[in-house]
């Protein structure tokens, strides 16, 4: 299932660093920036999923906009099968990723019909004969299970699962070869979710697509993922199979997460318990005003000195696992060792 | 959507109606006309003679049923000035009116958009807190005041346009100016808001993932859906422009109904006065009529309801 990570990957992230300029809060105060992604590198191989975990706000979304080239890193680059992302030309760019969004009907114009949107990238690409754009759209809106009479439909004349089908359809019309999924599914009902993880399982072993998937839902994660990339704070501080991430997670923010869910099935046998000093008890420190060193220090239930001066670099832990923890890769977090 | 059409005309007929009735009671029982259109050493026989001619002089419900019965067939009696008929005399006027509100609009819409779009999708920079503080000036400069400094400025200094009078297009242009951009400043800020809510939603990130040009992604799924705070607003300033018109007719001397409304007030000229308010009740009915139906070309989830 998972392929590996090759040369070339379908998709990469290469020292990936984004900051927003923030708002100044009083005059004269000095403009401040808030790291939203810092120093990140990713890669994702062909038909391979790459799940991206963490809290609300650590940056999740930032890094699925910066590889589809929406947004300009401040430093880094994306590349897209080798060719840095931002240097394709639009209508090439959205041949080739597409992403898929949280909230369904956020996600469709409210005053288009059905039809027109997703037709409308087909018209892009230079397709003229109507027929032709009719015969693709009930193509799109059916290999996602759903009725092609749909195209007569407004946005808000749609179920909520059946607008997430309508969103993917959409993503799929230029048969794009990798696909952000940004939360698809934490706007839907448990019964709709299940039918969608199992539509985006099918179209990514019938197209062999590339899949950037953002979630909180580790159960989900579970499920679909071939790797795991966990962030806080806008870095990566565990990346690594999905197994293994999840079964012997070296990282104490990713043995939190992994001890906050209720049921994971692959879990459940040997998860860690979650200790007295819980992460989950903190909230995440002031972007604006990390703490030096480890970012994760202040939730810590492994923190030392040393972290407090130097924030762990990502180091590779064992084979095609990185971690970055002082107390990781001492192996003390780590019952497998290295 | 026949039955949705329908409807909005049998409201907007309800409401004229409420308007027309008010104003009759109103300005019936807020003073005598006679006593305000007759010199005070008039003997009391001769009053009585004068308000006996006008029908004033009979019971309210009558004079009022006398009004109603007259309106439906269209006559809406004679001035109490100069026995003009009402209606020849106010429609003579509405045109100039018309014209002079009509180029106020089309200030207040297209200056009003384009800075509210400017500054929008360039917000934050310069030119979007340049053009957000001329907006703060113009909303807060009253059109009288911003009248005169036009006609010092263009009038005066540049002697590039007429100061007062209503005969060609280059007397059209400084009223228009002074009605219109105080709207301009409020479109231009309504405007920004609804832009700038609207580039949030993740539908533009889709059109613009999909390969969509950033101006084509602005025209075709931005500005639509951004359009209905700023059609409401339409509706609604059509209303403060006949009020400002008022005042923008007196300072340019322009020959509209607005000023006949202040001549009229004054002297309590009930009919001449009823006409016109009837006729502002008229035009804003019809204008909320209009916006009503452009809600339902707007938005999809208006005109089909709950429809599934």
């Amino acid at each position: 299932m998972a392929a590996p990570a090759e040369d070339r990957p379908r998709v990469a992230l290469q020292d990936v660093t984004h900051r927003y300029p923030v708002a100044r809060r009083r005059l004269f105060e000095r403009r401040r920036h808030l790291t939203a992604v810092d120093n990140i590198s990713l890669r994702i191989g062909a038909g391979e999923t790459l799940a991206l975990v963490g809290e609300s706000g650590c940056g999740k979304s930032t890094v699925g906009r910066i590889a589809l080239g929406l947004l300009r890193p401040t430093q880094g680059a994306a590349r897209l099968d080798g060719a840095p992302v931002l240097s394709l030309d639009r209508r090439e760019r959205g041949r080739r990723a597409q992403l898929v969004f949280q909230h369904p009907f956020a996600a469709l114009d409210p005053r288009m019909r059905i039809g027109p949107q997703l037709a409308e990238p087909l018209i892009l690409q230079g397709l003229r004969d109507r027929d032709d754009i009719a015969a693709r759209v009930a193509t799109a809106l059916t290999s996602v299970g759903l009725d092609a009479a749909l195209r007569d439909r407004y946005p808000h004349q749609l179920s909520g699962g059946q607008a997430q089908r309508v969103v993917i359809a959409r993503a799929l019309t230029l048969d794009p070869s990798f696909l952000v999924l940004d939360e698809p599914l934490s706007a839907l009902d448990v019964s709709v979710q299940a039918q969608i993880v199992n539509l985006l399982r099918e179209l990514q072993a019938a197209r062999a697509m590339s899949f950037l998937f953002i979630s909180h839902d580790l159960r989900v994660v579970d499920y679909l993922a071939d790797r795991v990339a966990v962030m806080h704070l806008g870095r990566i501080v565990e990346e690594g199979p999905k197994d293994q991430v999840f079964r012997r997670p070296a990282h104490p923010y990713t043995q939190a997460l992994l001890a906050a869910i209720p049921k994971p099935p692959t879990v459940a046998r040997d998860a860690p318990e979650a200790d007295a000093s819980d992460p989950r008890t903190g909230d995440p420190p002031d972007l604006l005003d990390p703490p030096d060193g480890c970012a994760f220090r202040p939730r810590c239930p492994l923190r030392r000195d040393v972290c407090r001066e130097t924030p762990p670099p990502l180091q590779r832990l064992q084979d095609r696992r990185r971690v970055a923890c002082h107390a990781a890769s001492d192996g003390v977090a780590s019952p497998s060792g290295d | 959507m026949a039955w949705f059409v329908l409807g909005k005309c049998l409201r907007a007929v309800g409401a004229l109606w409420i308007v027309l009735t008010l104003t009759f009671f109103a300005l019936r029982t807020s003073g005598d006309p006679a006593l305000a259109m007759l010199p005070p050493d008039w003997p009391p026989d001769a009053i009585a003679a004068y308000k006996e001619r006008w029908g004033l002089d009979r019971p309210l419900p009558e004079q009022y049923a006398t009004y109603l019965l007259k309106l439906a067939r269209g006559d809406f009696g004679n001035s109490f000035r100069n026995n003009a008929v009402v209606l020849d005399e106010v429609m003579r006027r509405v045109p100039k009116t018309l014209s002079m509100m009509l180029a106020a609009l089309a200030v207040t819409v297209t200056v009003g958009v384009g800075a509210g779009i400017a500054a929008a999708l360039r917000r934050g920079a310069r030119l979007d807190r340049i053009l957000m503080a001329l907006s703060v000036a113009f909303y807060s400069v009253p059109n009288f005041f911003l009248g005169v400094l036009l006609i010092l400025l263009f009038s005066v200094y540049l002697g590039l346009l007429p100061t007062s009078g209503s005969e060609t297009w280059s007397h059209l242009v400084l009223p228009a100016l002074t009605l219109g951009l105080s709207g301009a400043a409020v479109f231009a800020r309504v405007t920004r808001a609804a832009l700038l809510d609207t580039l949030r939603q993740p539908y533009l990130a889709a059109a613009q993932a999909r390969g969509l040009s950033w101006p084509r992604v602005v025209s075709t799924h931005a500005m639509p859906n951004a359009a209905i705070p700023i059609v409401t607003l339409t509706g609604l300033t059509l209303g403060g422009l006949i009020g400002g018109a008022v005042v923008t007719e007196a300072i340019f001397a322009w020959p509209g109904v607005g000023r006949l409304l202040v001549i009229s007030v004054e002297n309590r000229d009930l009919p001449m006065v009823q006409a016109i308010v009837v006729l502002i009740a008229v035009t804003m009915v019809v204008s909320n009529l209009v916006v009503d139906m452009l809600y339902a070309w707007l938005d999809p989830r208006i005109r089909l309801g709950g429809e599934r």
